[in-house]
């Protein structure tokens, strides 16, 4: 629906110069992963243009913006998901501790067991929930026997908040479960191999509201050990669990800052009528 | 948003005329534009929506009966033809081994094995044939009733006898394998109102098989020498098992070839290998494989495997290799269409957890897959066990008696076997070529019954 007044220009179509800076201050004094000048192409479409942003130790960062503004690609820079897509290049520089993981020295499969990631739609394996939780350690080679593995599964389905729902029945198959279940054991997953970062595509787009307040529980709590960076097309969601917000729109990161400063004074029009409800 | 009066835009849609809507009259506004409803509109076409829906059922039922019928008529057809070959008849005959016909047996067991190996075993059965029929005394008539048992008899004896060579010196009573014109008869297949000249059994023939059948020498039985003998001139001799073992080596071979070459194939198009121009290239190749007429695969034998590498004709080695050629593009379609339908959500959960893109295919994509694998296997197996074009070329058309007993014995196919029969010119082979055909049938019948099950078995849900 266009807005009432139709003498200003749709605000979702405005271009955005290619030398736009953000606003905000897009760097943090420690950070965990920092990205410079992120250009993203899929083939001839400039999905992300020059986006620069830090992500710091146990903070959740939230991104928003639009539908197709380019925020799960950026998401998916981070543990280079975007490497599976073709017709996929990344240009610009992303540093996990200093280190460039997208330089030669660095093992994509590392990569991945340092940066977790949760997917908008469940995705367990169609194996059983212990099988699920317990792929990452496998692979790895994290649990030294059986006791070891059967204690790393335990843990992390207590963090997910899954344990006492699914103690008696682990070797079910994880698909069996609700979608709010599936989504944590998707979590239990990702941190049973104790990742520094966990990335989230919009984790509760497809749950209801209970099970979607149960994620958002589980994330603040996680917080205290794992940096967590949000997609989410839910405002309130961003303004409930994160500490800082990005505003992303047409590939440009407009804005960045505290959360709550973003929602109550943003610096940019953009922002403003986004989160004020005019476009989306 | 239900009732049309709160439309916001109250456009031409519906709004002013909401009367006729509730009213009683609505089928007189039919037609007219000026009164009809959406309703009204909606209510007007249902019935035509329905009579269509109808047609298009019924439709799909009659192509449905139509197709059961045929099955059904080529079942019965083949079943009716073949039900005669499972069974063969044999005379009961008094069989005098006399001493004299095993010279000097008893001297050591060297001179045993000779006396059996040299003993005329066609004669004595012929004496036991000639003592139950005084009166034929010509040599036409005693050659007219010789006719009357398989040639194949006399090693049958030789079995016997070998078997326990105590019997020497006694007489038996031995079951003799009836002749295939003789069998037939007893089968009703040889109408004896027929004048002489216009059937294979004379009059005479017929009456003393109705003498042997009235003294209670005749005895049908289940025809085992179909599935324990090799091929054979004598339609009463001929079996299914060298065909048998013939394609079972055949098809290991192929399987063996083509199930990790298809699948490697199929993981590689669809996993790993860039989408760019060679790519495309192979996959309209391997489409254009599968739709290559399967005697092109035979000449490609011919002159590869056969005539360059030298590989022995006739051997279900080069007849497995062909058939897994033809197989290939198959079980590659087929595999690339299972690791296509697993959702790419299980792939990017493997990549994220942090698994190699071996372990992803491994461990998560190709065991969804495998139903769909195994299917086009499956299928592409039975069509290789149905194949006979390119078998012809690379010469296992050739008659052999021999059960194959490796993969380089000259060896034929099943569907081979049924062309041969049906080629030969002894009646008897008719209802052989049958009989293999329903063998053929039911191999593929289980084949595809596995296939079914397998898939039930390996399928997941996700």
């Amino acid at each position: 629906m266009k807005p009432a007044n139709n003498n200003r220009p749709a605000l979702q179509d405005t271009v955005v110069p290619p030398d736009f800076e953000t606003v905000g201050a897009a760097g943090v004094a420690q950070p965990h992963i920092s990205a410079r000048g992120i250009n993203v192409y899929y083939g001839d479409k400039h999905a992300i243009k020059n986006v620069s942003l830090d992500i710091a130790k146990n903070e959740v960062i939230a991104m928003i913006g639009p539908s197709g503004c380019g925020k799960s690609t950026f998401l998916r820079c981070l543990n280079r998901m975007n490497d599976t897509i073709e017709g996929c290049r990344v240009s610009g520089a992303v540093t996990l501790d200093g280190e460039n993981i997208y330089g030669k020295k660095m093992d994509v499969v590392e990569l991945r067991a340092r940066v977790g990631m949760v997917f908008q739609k469940p995705n367990p394996f169609p194996k059983s929930i212990y099988d699920n939780v317990a792929y990452g350690p496998r692979i790895h080679g994290l649990a030294a026997g059986r006791h070891e593995l059967d204690e790393i599964v335990h843990t992390s389905l207590e963090k997910a908040g899954l344990l006492h729902e699914v103690i008696d029945r682990l070797d079910d198959p994880g698909v069996g479960l609700s979608g709010g279940q599936q989504q944590r054991l998707c979590i239990a997953r990702a941190i049973a191999v104790n990742p520094e970062v966990i990335l989230m595509d919009e984790p509760c787009s497809a749950l209801d509201p209970i099970a979607t307040a149960r994620i958002e529980e589980l994330i603040d709590e996680l917080r205290r050990n794992y940096a967590i960076s949000i997609v989410t097309h839910s405002m309130q969601q961003a303004a409930r669990v994160s500490q800082r917000t990005a505003y992303f729109h047409l590939g440009s990161l407009i804005e960045v800052g505290e959360t709550q400063a973003i929602f109550t004074n943003p610096g940019h029009t953009l922002t403003e009528q986004y989160i004020t409800g005019r476009f989306g | 948003m239900n009732s049309p009066n709160h439309h916001p835009d109250g456009g031409p849609r519906n709004g002013p005329n909401n009367g006729p809507r509730s009213g009683p009259n609505n089928g007189a506004n039919d037609g007219t534009n000026s009164g009809a409803t959406t309703l009204d509109k909606v209510r007007g076409g249902l019935a035509r929506r329905y009579r269509a829906e109808k047609r298009f059922r019924a439709a799909g039922l009659a192509s449905i009966v139509a197709g059961m019928a045929f099955v059904m008529l080529l079942f019965g057809a083949i079943i009716s033809a073949a039900a005669g070959a499972f069974t063969q008849t044999s005379f009961t005959l008094d069989v005098r081994l006399d001493e004299s016909a095993f010279a000097g047996h008893a001297a050591s067991p060297q001179a045993l094995q000779d006396a059996l190996a040299n003993a005329d075993y066609r004669a004595l059965l012929n004496r036991s044939l000639y003592s139950l029929f005084p009166e034929d005394r010509a040599r036409r008539d005693k050659k007219a009733l010789r006719g009357l048992v398989s040639s194949g008899a006399a090693f049958d004896l030789r079995e016997q006898v070998a078997a326990d060579p105590a019997v020497i010196g006694t007489a038996i009573r031995f079951r003799a394998l009836a002749d295939d014109e003789a069998d037939l008869f007893y089968k009703g297949k040889i109408d004896r109102n027929l004048p002489e000249n216009r059937r294979r059994l004379s009059d005479r023939q017929i009456s003393r098989l109705d003498r042997l059948a009235a003294d209670g020498r005749v005895e049908r039985h289940f025809n085992r020498s179909l599935f324990t003998r090799g091929d054979s001139r004598e339609p009463e001799r001929a079996g299914l098992l060298g065909a048998l073992t013939g394609s079972f080596f055949a098809l290991l071979v192929a399987f063996l070839l083509s199930f990790p070459i298809g699948i490697a194939t199929a993981v590689y198009l669809e996993e790993f290998a860039p989408r760019n121009r060679l790519t495309d290239f192979i996959e309209v190749n391997i489409n254009n494989l599968a739709a290559v007429p399967s005697i092109i695969f035979g000449l490609l034998g011919l002159a590869v495997f056969l005539n360059f590498f030298g590989l022995p004709r006739s051997s279900s080695l080069v007849g497995g290799i062909v058939l897994a050629l033809m197989t290939l593009p198959t079980i590659i379609i087929a595999g690339r269409a299972a690791l296509k339908a697993v959702p790419p959500s299980i792939r990017e959960a493997a990549l994220a957890m942090g698994a190699s893109p071996m372990q992803t295919v491994l461990q998560h994509t190709l065991p969804l897959a495998m139903p769909g694998v195994l299917t086009g296997a499956v299928i592409g197996m039975a069509q290789a066990l149905g194949e006979s074009a390119p078998l012809l070329m690379i010469g296992m058309v050739a008659f052999i008696a021999d059960v194959p007993q490796n993969f380089t014995d000259p060896a034929t196919a099943l569907p081979v076997q049924v062309y041969l029969w049906a080629n030969q010119a002894e009646r008897a082979f008719t209802e052989l070529a049958a009989a293999a055909t329903l063998v053929l049938l039911l191999f593929l019948i289980a084949m595809n019954l596995g296939a079914v099950l397998l898939r039930k078995k390996f399928e997941r849900r996700w």
